[in-house]
């Protein structure tokens, strides 16, 4: 299966990015814009028939790695 | 003396940092991130600046799982010195050697330029040479260098003296080149044993090339 790891910045820290991508789409005159927040996506291909498994195992990788839970919050998808 | 400083794939300011403390009269090695051991006879270990692994996914993320991590972290919970100088200090956070994170700097430009520091604790080995409130002209050279740490971490940094630097102007009035919480320009841990700051010292040792205000900081690890 394949897995899509999101990581933002959590609700409350200054999104300074998203902020500047908020002023440049004002600037073309896109003024129905509202809370733009600018993360990265981690995909890859994970070798695990069990779900359960999997869910535990791309956990682990975002706490221990792919996302610094000090300031950032991640979500965890898959799709077969 | 003995200053063992780490270099990982990236690290750009290994051999400045030797330069300052050999010319403060310290002893120096540079130890390759490979090694498993930080040497015995080391009395302070200096993770310097640079661009670790490429600073990708997040600058000091894969450095903390290099193999000579693991003996870093034992060392400082064993009472080992440990300074870590903008990467470094990332590095140290990511490890969770330190507390709090550093974010893309708030006007997401990369920054570097000489920036005065204020004293906020000197009851520390780094910084008792200088006087609480005296004001330092250091170099900054960074992209990363936005403190953050949530409301209940800061009034714990506070209140046990582990705020050391704040970002000021030359007077000592407010000034905050890249969003820092408080403009906390570096801290340490509880027990007092690790340093992180954004600011170089290093690269302020001779007058002559602009300021040597970071002597008095680096020398303070010398007069144990």
């Amino acid at each position: 299966m394949k897995a899509v790891v999101n990581v933002f910045l959590k609700a409350g820290v200054l999104d300074s990015q998203g902020k500047a991508v908020h002023h440049a789409l004002e600037s073309l005159h896109f003024n129905n814009v509202s809370n733009v927040r600018v993360g990265k996506q981690i995909i890859f291909n994970l070798d695990e028939s069990d779900e359960q498994k999997a869910v535990t195992d791309v956990t682990k990788m975002c706490e221990e790695l792919l996302a610094n839970t000090v300031i950032e919050d991640y979500t965890i998808e898959f799709v077969k | 003396m003995k200053v063992t400083i780490l270099q990982f794939p990236g690290t750009n300011c290994e051999y400045d940092t030797e330069h300052a403390f050999k010319s403060l009269g310290a002893k120096t090695e540079i130890l390759w991130h490979k090694s498993e051991s930080v040497p015995t006879d080391t009395d302070l270990l200096v993770v310097a600046g640079g661009f670790s692994y490429g600073d990708y996914l997040r600058s000091g993320a894969i450095a903390k799982f290099s193999p000579v991590m693991r003996a870093v972290t034992k060392y400082a919970n064993e009472g080992g010195k440990v300074l870590g100088i903008c990467n470094g200090f990332q590095v140290l956070t990511e490890a969770g050697l330190l507390p709090g994170a550093l974010k893309r700097n708030e006007s997401l430009h990369f920054l570097s330029k000489h920036h005065h520091l204020k004293v906020v604790n000197n009851d520390n080995i780094f910084l008792k040479e200088l006087e609480n409130g005296n004001i330092v002209n250091i170099p900054i050279a960074h992209h990363d260098g936005n403190y953050y740490i949530d409301e209940d971490g800061l009034k714990e940094l506070y209140a046990n003296n582990q705020v050391l630097l704040r970002y000021c102007g030359a007077d000592g009035e407010e000034k905050n080149p890249n969003g820092s919480v408080d403009a906390i320009a570096g801290v340490c841990n509880k027990t007092k044993n690790v340093f992180g700051l954004m600011p170089h010292p290093e690269r302020a040792m001779e007058a002559l090339l602009g300021s040597s205000d970071g002597v008095k900081m680096l020398q303070g690890f010398l007069e144990a």
